[in-house]
């Protein structure tokens, strides 16, 4: 499990654009680095990372090897209706790792 | 690991190669036989040459062309902001935010930042919706040389919008393993 730090509010008023800033500890490997024996290390990055709000896609990113180490991420999304984030980080090697955090949308 | 650089390493693998010429010569006296090893060595810029090739101002506007899927690009709505001139190329950080009211009927429906001279062209690709509520979005990158950059918005009406920019690049990411 890698480390991974998210930073979103906790709660919003219904309508709201708000900001979501995801962080992940990882290698990215790009595969054209020479490794100690002068061969290419093998790639090793993320490639996808997805926000599902409530189930439903909301942001999606797809990252390539001139993504820096430890991916960091910020996008907006709007706030509809109570309920559950969910972030999504896959990759090479059958990386994959979920994080959830919890909303909780007013109404005024 | 970035002074085991790769013109040594090259000058140790021509030096291995061309040993079994330097036996067979032998008769030739060492003196033959360290000349052709300097013979090597001044090779061994040429085999440096030999890396993975590098994304090009062609691979770019492919890779740009595969995105847009041939429509033309237009100057403008997009705003990209990065560091004219970066320390550290090895996380750059770029923000890229697009002039748009984001309704079901307009918005920005991706955005994709692209380069000239990494080893490829493409460096990321956000997909937005109406729901993103505002096209704003950042993160870090590597850049491997000083170069220009494209950010692409493609809008919910199919119009392509970019900005491009121009930028330095002191120290590079991914330098290992090439010369310059």
């Amino acid at each position: 499990m890698a480390r991974t730090l998210i930073h979103m509010p906790e709660s919003a008023r219904r309508g709201e654009v708000f900001e979501i800033r995801a962080l992940i500890s990882h290698v990215m490997e790009t595969g054209y680095r020479p490794g100690a024996d002068g061969r290419p290390v093998a790639r090793d990055i993320i490639r996808t990372f997805t926000c599902r709000y409530n189930g439903e896609i909301v942001f999606g990113m797809e990252l390539h090897p001139a993504v820096a180490a430890n991916p960091y991420i910020a996008f907006h999304t709007t706030a509809t209706e109570s309920g559950e984030l969910e972030f999504r980080w896959e990759g090479d090697r059958n990386f994959s790792q979920s994080e959830r955090r919890t909303i909780t949308v007013s109404d005024a | 690991m970035k002074f085991s650089s790769t013109p040594q390493s090259a000058v140790t693998g021509a030096a291995w190669s061309s040993r079994p010429t330097a036996a067979s010569s032998a008769a030739a006296g060492p003196a033959a036989a360290r000349r052709r090893l300097l013979k090597a060595g001044a090779a061994a810029p040429l085999l440096v040459l030999l890396r993975p090739a590098d994304a090009t101002p062609e691979s770019s506007s492919a890779a740009i062309a595969a995105f847009t899927g041939g429509a033309p690009l237009q100057a403008g709505r997009v705003v990209f902001e990065i560091s004219r001139l970066i320390d550290n190329g090895n996380a750059v950080p770029v923000t890229v935010r697009v002039q748009s009211p984001m309704t079901a009927a307009d918005h920005v429906s991706a955005i994709a930042i692209f380069n000239e001279r990494n080893p490829q062209p493409e460096v990321a690709a956000f997909n937005l919706s109406p729901r993103s509520g505002k096209a704003d979005v950042s993160t870090r990158i590597r850049l491997a040389t000083s170069q220009k950059l494209v950010a692409v918005a493609r809008m919910s009406d199919g119009s392509f919008w970019h900005q491009t920019v121009d930028v330095i690049v002191t120290l590079a990411a991914c330098i290992e393993g090439e010369v310059s």
